[in-house]
């Protein structure tokens, strides 16, 4: 459709014009909005698939960004001669990506296999030749406005997947399992009146065991590993109930078919496994997707390095195989990615994401200088001094695992039901069956299928499922808002929290520059159509400030010092000749015209947009809040006015952030870090739970219990808001399971619950549980609308 | 009652087919990429 569209537009010149490839409107002569973008097409047509821009479903192309990084030491050997390559693809919209991407990779010749996957956003190439052939066949698919990054970052989810595989399989049997089971098991219940005979009803009970046995040993071993696991180390879960209750089911059960007695619980030991599967398995998925999302996100953000070669020329590097000595080139807008010593240029760095200082530090020839810093104006040579492990920023990391040891001591709260109510029942069961043995009179047998009841009836079916469920509920609703919760406790600490201390750069400001100073539009434009032409983050900026500006043509970039298109200068105040220009910390922008007087553009560190809304919507939930910064006092004290934050600490070190958290703990208070700098990862995983934005550093986010996109600050409410409902659902759900039990388990130590009884005891109990958690999505979803 | 004997093992036949049809399935990769397999159905190869 977008072709024909394109078509008639072509021949109307008075019609807003397109890009034909990303499909953007116009301002400039020309069929295409940019270089990449008249390439992108350029392939795509001399491919002959002319036909994707018909086949994209209300999506658009992308624009194409330059690849940066190498990924010939990505490429593995998959046999003589041939070389396997898996990529992570961003900006796959719709199946029409995959087929252009497959179709384009398929008509060369040498590559044997290219298949992508859309859900995960895999693609996996083969071909023969050379490794060194990664980078052409990447590249093609960077041309196309796709953005890729290598898959390896994002194979430690493999494991999960293989989980969640395992899980599938175990549930498809059970439910097999548990639908012929019940088959049989309906009609001897029909047949109780008298109307089945004993000979039928002990082969009907036979035919059970037959299929029930073999699915509960196969089905059940996610919980007996559990279970076990958890009685090796000195406690219970709720697996524990769970795995005795179906076992001695079956055992029972078989004894029972064995004499040819009336009852067997086969059907109840089988649908528990399946109910209590599809909880599990639901949960499993929920807590994947969000780690993978997470996972893409960091993969695409991290880059390559570009090191001095021995021939003078920079040759793309990857990050992990940096090693002293190296000589290491920081184009300006790049992040450092190793610790090392500045030997030649002069520039400003900004370590906001180091130290939370909102000031870029300006380095010469000697000045030490740490991976992560961002190099703001010049390009700079860094004889790398350490990297990997030994980096300022992996001590870091360590600092955050020793933190978050002390968290992992927080049990869930069904694992710490599960500890009181385990015991219960099995003392009650344990009664049942002395009890009527003693007192009641009864053979052995017979009171071991009371006490079985008992077990069965009292499994915490509901109850296993009453968290998951919710959790699922949960956590694809704050999904579908951008939030990403990554630790499975992470609701029930977030629902407990009544103090929140916030960082300052990154996370009450946007961490990154923004226009403040005020100029006429006219220079604005101006300065924004030349600033198009660059990746500085200055320029980026300028072209944020004035959105939509077409790009001037004839601009040379000076790399270090700024822009030139004819007389007009965009730079630096040296290169736009500024004698004196005023300092006052503001990083600075200078446009000159001939003729004209110089302006000067100004950039900061902004506040969110909804800073004020999101700290009256928590201080109306009845929370309080303070700012930690490393930044400088002066800086911390305009923020905390502006935002209106009473209580701030300014020069807070990443320990001195602990440490305050410490103390705050020892008054009783359960605090939520919200964060985003390597300063406070030591500080998000010592907190009672934290919260990080997606553009943190990867140590942070690891150490966040939940990760938040976009530039609103609301979603830290809207997160807190879904933890306290869904912590108050998990409690009345727990209270129902409870309830529930209490009114079912007289009835079985008085035995009179037969598998009929038991039957719909455990599915009216799950379906209440379930019901009531998705009452959170409904919920949700009236107040979007 | 005659009929069962033809009946039971016929059902279960049945389910054990499905069963393994599903197990086949997962093993064969087809629920990797939902999404995916929906779309590519409906490319042609030769245009």
């Amino acid at each position: 459709m977008n072709a024909v569209t394109l078509g008639v537009l072509a021949t109307a010149p008075a019609a807003p014009r397109h890009c034909l490839h990303c499909g953007e409107t116009l301002r400039v002569a020309g069929d295409f909005c940019c270089a990449g973008c008249a390439s992108a097409r350029a392939i795509i047509d001399a491919a002959g698939l002319g036909t994707f821009y018909r086949r994209l479903e209300q999506s658009r192309a992308h624009r194409p960004l330059p690849l940066e990084a190498d990924f010939t030491s990505f490429a593995r050997d998959a046999g003589p001669g041939l070389f396997a390559l898996d990529l992570l693809v961003d900006g796959l919209d719709c199946a029409a990506c995959v087929w252009l991407i497959e179709s384009l990779l398929a008509r060369n010749p040498s590559i044997l296999a290219a298949r992508v996957n859309l859900s995960t956003r895999r693609l996996a190439l083969k071909w023969r030749g050379t490794p060194a052939q990664a980078n052409d066949h990447a590249g093609l698919v960077a041309a196309l406005g796709f953005r890729i990054a290598p898959w390896q970052p994002m194979a430690a989810s493999a494991q999960q997947d293989r989980e969640a595989r395992e899980l599938l399989r175990c549930l498809a049997i059970a439910g097999f399992a548990a639908a012929n089971v019940m088959l049989l098991s309906v009609a001897i219940w029909s047949g109780h009146d008298g109307s089945m005979g004993d000979a039928t009803r002990t082969l009907f009970h036979w035919l059970s065991a037959v299929i029930a046995v073999p699915a509960v040993a196969f089905a059940g071993r996610p919980f007996f590993r559990s279970a076990f696991r958890a009685l090796k180390a000195g406690h219970t879960n709720m697996d524990v109930p769970i795995s005795i209750g179906v076992t001695l089911a079956c055992v029972v059960s078989l004894h029972e078919t064995w004499i040819g007695a009336e009852h067997a619980f086969f059907d109840s030991a089988i649908t528990l496994l399946f109910f209590l599967l599809i909880g599990r398995y639901l949960d499993r998925r929920a807590r994947g997707r969000a780690r993978h999302a997470m996972d893409a996100l960091l993969a695409l953000s991290a880059g390559s390095a570009h090191i001095l070669g021995d021939d003078g020329v920079a040759i793309a590097r990857r990050i992990d195989q940096l090693a002293a000595g190296d000589t290491l080139l920081v184009a300006a807008g790049e992040r450092l990615a190793a610790d090392g010593t500045v030997i030649e240029g002069a520039s400003s760095l900004d370590a906001s994401l180091i130290s939370g200082e909102s000031l870029p530090q300006s380095v010469a020839p000697g000045a030490k200088v740490v991976a992560g810093m961002v190099n703001l104006r010049a390009p700079l040579r860094v004889r790398v001094t350490a990297a990997g492990d030994r980096t300022v920023l992996a001590g870091i990391v360590r600092l955050v695992e020793a933190a978050e040891h002390g968290r992992s001591k927080f049990v869930a709260i069904a694992d710490r039901v599960a500890r009181a109510y385990a015991p219960v029942v099995h003392l009650t069961a344990l009664t049942a069956f002395v009890g009527w043995m003693l007192m009641g009179g009864l053979a052995w047998d017979r009171a071991l299928l009371v006490a079985t009841a008992v077990l069965i009836i009292t499994c915490p079916c509901a109850l296993a499922l009453a968290v998951p469920v919710v959790q699922v509920v949960a956590s694809t609703r704050l999904m579908r808002r951008g939030v990403l919760l990554l630790s499975p406790t992470a609701l029930e600490r977030l629902a407990e929290i009544d103090h929140v201390a916030f960082d300052k750069t990154g996370t009450l400001t946007l961490g990154r520059p923004e226009l403040v100073s005020a100029v006429d539009r006219e220079a604005l434009l101006l300065a924004a159509g030349i600033a198009a032409n660059s990746r500085h983050p200055l320029a980026i900026a300028l072209q944020r400030a004035a959105p939509g500006t077409p790009a001037v043509a004839g601009v040379l970039e000076h790399a270090g010092q700024g822009l030139q298109s004819g007389a007009t200068r965009l730079g630096s105040a040296q290169f736009c000749g500024i004698i004196n220009p005023t300092d006052d910390g503001h990083s600075e922008l200078w446009l000159t015209r001939p003729n004209r007087a110089a302006v000067r553009f100004a950039f900061a560190d902004f506040l969110r947009p909804d800073v004020d809304v999101a700290l009256d919507a928590l201080r109306r939930d009845g929370l309080t809040v303070e700012l930690l910064s490393g930044d400088r006092t002066a800086v911390v004290a305009g923020v905390a006015v502006k935002a209106g934050i009473l209580s701030w600490r300014a020069e807070v070190t990443p320990a001195a952030k602990v440490g305050r958290l410490t103390e705050l703990a020892r008054e009783g208070k359960r605090v939520l870090m919200v964060g985003d700098g390597l300063n406070d990862a030591p500080a998000l995983a010592a907190a009672h739970a934290s919260i990080s934005p997606a553009t943190a550093a990867e140590a942070t986010q690891n150490a966040a219990d939940a990760v938040f996109q976009g530039d609103a600050l609301l979603p830290v409410v809207e997160i807190l808001r879904v933890a306290r409902r869904a912590n108050r659902l998990v409690r009345q759900n727990l209270l129902l399971a409870l309830l529930y039990n209490l009114a079912a388990v007289p009835l079985a130590i008085a035995g009179l619950v037969t598998p009929l009884i038991a039957a719909v005891a455990m599915s009216s109990s799950s379906l209440l549980v379930i019901g009531n958690a998705l009452r959170l999505t409904g919920r949700g979803r009236r107040e979007a609308a | 009652m005659d009929s069962l004997l033809i009946l039971i093992p016929a059902a279960l036949t049945l389910g054990l087919l499905g069963l393994a049809a599903f197990l086949w399935a997962l093993r064969a990769g087809q629920f990797d990429d939902p999404e995916g397999s929906a779309g590519r159905i409906l490319f042609d190869d030769d245009d």
